[in-house]
């Protein structure tokens, strides 16, 4: 060695004299596909993930058995619109998500905690931040890809509706309005629900506490907002029913498509917020989107060291 | 049958750290509910009947069975650490009573508890409301936690089995086929409270002896079949 040492650095360029080994191997001259491409990869795994796609088949089970839960109704309704003649369909586009919302909770419950716990648990988190991505990206992807997740789940019944009552021959221009306003509203509960259950989600990272830390904030929160609301309006105390509503996130979607969305409110005795009132809501909702994503954030720029 | 390490690592396993925080923030709610119903509408029977069968009795109490029944071994198995248990010269049947113990202690202290002080706060237990549902509630502690345990040891996502068993089945389809009312705990639970109260304001869909019956058995069944499961149990990845 000591014999060939001279002759070697003879040969090589002057800028590689700090190199200890040169076994060999070649180094990646190829594009380099940089932190959008990172970004993209990432969301469209974590969509694909959460409906089991790419995975085992087991983990597929849930989550497809719960997007059948929610389309088969819808097309059970269709089928009853198209065959009685009816000129309007038994449930309106943006009720639909309010009654299935047992079962939305129960997706984001089982979906959100294995978007993000997992890493967490198994601390691969700083692996994804040794790539060129930063913390804002993963949280940005993670979100945006249970919020498709959530409208993907939301929004397909409501596709089913609109094509069957077009099928039927239902007013076009009508239908065609309240669907677009059926999707806008799904698309609001979509952010809410995955911007909830992210954070609890992120927050738990012991398997199977996440889930029940999701759906007691989701169906906790709609308990006993109900149940206060109910009483305040059998006290006569109207006024504070559209208040009462503003603490839980179903009954916050309620308010925003009553308000503004022409849907009809589930609350007791029917009466929804008002336009003052709605405005709140819509304030409320968008706040609580952006704070969901703001502690993310927070959460995630310590975990990544 | 009953063996004090198990009891103690398994009391670690659900109450540690900021867990017990967790499992209560449910009765937190329920108490602040409880002083805001009293406040807007004053002591009333039936209201008090409401808020308790309505949000303690029918989701508080399974979503606390949920995370004490399934988190007593359900982590365990999950992450392999149940091995080291189980190489220990314990019998397995041992292992799963001493953790029912335990998770029916959780859950009792956690759902039976709160519900007897919303109780007293609604109507200070007139007409033995408060009583009954603490009863209730009780009852239902261990059939919820015997299920939930047997869930844990079966299937890896118990936890969302168990939140559909006790959101989906009980409460909608309860509500909608009165058929699947005769197979519910809360009913069961319902029925010795009925007995308790004796008044017209908790009632329920089963009589007494049917539900003693179907209580005493499920709680049995399951106890005995999860240690069956734990004899046997496999190992798997994540996934």
């Amino acid at each position: 060695m000591a014999v060939e040492q001279p002759a070697y650095t003879a040969t090589t360029p002057a800028g590689d004299q700090t190199r200890i080994h040169d076994i060999g191997y070649r180094g990646y001259d190829g594009p380099r596909l940089g932190r959008a491409y990172a970004r993209r990869s990432l969301y469209s795994q974590s969509l694909r993930g959460a409906y089991g796609l790419g995975r085992s088949v087991k983990s597929k089970v849930l989550p497809m058995l719960l997007f059948a839960v929610m389309c088969v109704p819808a097309a059970i309704m269709v089928a009853v619109a198209v065959a009685t003649k009816a000129h309007e369909l038994p449930v309106s586009y943006t009720r639909y998500a309010i009654i299935m919302q047992a079962v939305i909770s129960l997706y984001v419950a089982s979906q959100a905690p294995q978007a993000v716990s997992r890493d967490l648990r198994f601390k691969t988190v700083p692996l994804y931040f040794s790539r060129p991505i930063e913390t804002a990206d993963y949280v940005r992807a993670k979100f945006a890809a249970l919020a498709s997740a959530l409208f993907v789940l939301t929004g397909a019944p409501l596709l089913v509706m609109y094509a069957g009552a077009l099928l039927s021959k239902m007013g076009f221009a009508h239908q065609t309005k309240e669907f677009a306003q059926g999707l806008v509203a799904v698309a609001l509960l979509s952010l809410l629900f995955a911007g909830i259950g992210l954070v609890i989600a992120a927050f738990t990272p012991r398997r199977g506490f996440g889930i029940a830390a999701v759906i007691a904030v989701l169906t906790i929160s709609y308990g006993a907002v109900s149940t206060l609301q109910a009483i305040a309006d059998t006290q006569g105390n109207s006024g504070a029913v559209p208040w009462i509503g503003l603490f839980s996130p179903v009954t916050l979607i309620d308010g925003v498509q009553s308000a503004f969305l022409g849907g009809s409110s589930a609350f007791p005795g029917g009466t929804g917020p008002s336009g003052g009132e709605g405005a709140v809501y819509v304030l409320f909702v968008l706040g609580l989107t952006a704070a969901c994503y703001g502690v993310l954030i927070r959460r995630y720029r310590k975990v990544g060291l | 049958m009953y063996d004090p390490t198990v009891a103690r690592l398994t009391y670690r396993a659900l109450l540690g750290r900021r867990r017990a925080l967790i499992l209560g923030a449910l009765p937190l709610l329920l108490i602040v509910l409880s002083v805001a119903v009293r406040a807007l509408t004053g002591a009333d029977d039936q209201t008090a009947a409401d808020v308790l069968g309505g949000f303690a009795l029918a989701t508080m109490v399974p979503i606390i069975g949920v995370i004490a029944g399934t988190g007593a071994i359900g982590p365990e198995i999950d992450d392999g650490s149940v091995v080291y248990l189980l190489s220990k010269p314990l019998k397995r049947p041992t292992i799963i009573l001493t953790k029912l113990i335990v998770a029916i202690a959780v859950t009792m202290v956690f759902s039976a508890v709160p519900t007897l002080i919303a109780g007293l706060i609604l109507n200070g237990n007139g007409q033995q409301i408060a009583v009954a549902y603490t009863v209730a509630a009780l009852v239902s502690s261990i059939a919820y936690s015997a299920l939930f345990l047997l869930l844990g040891t079966v299937s890896r996502h118990a936890v969302v089995f168990g939140l559909v068993y006790a959101l989906v089945w009980e409460a909608l389809f309860g509500s909608l086929v009165p058929g699947a009312r005769t197979l519910s705990v809360q009913q069961w639970s319902l029925a010795v409270a009925h007995k308790m109260a004796g008044g017209d304001l908790v009632t329920s869909e089963v009589g007494l002896p049917t539900a003693t019956v179907l209580l005493v058995a499920v709680t049995v069944l399951a106890t005995w079949y999860a240690g069956q499961k734990l004899r046997s149990l496999t190992l798997a990845g994540e996934e």
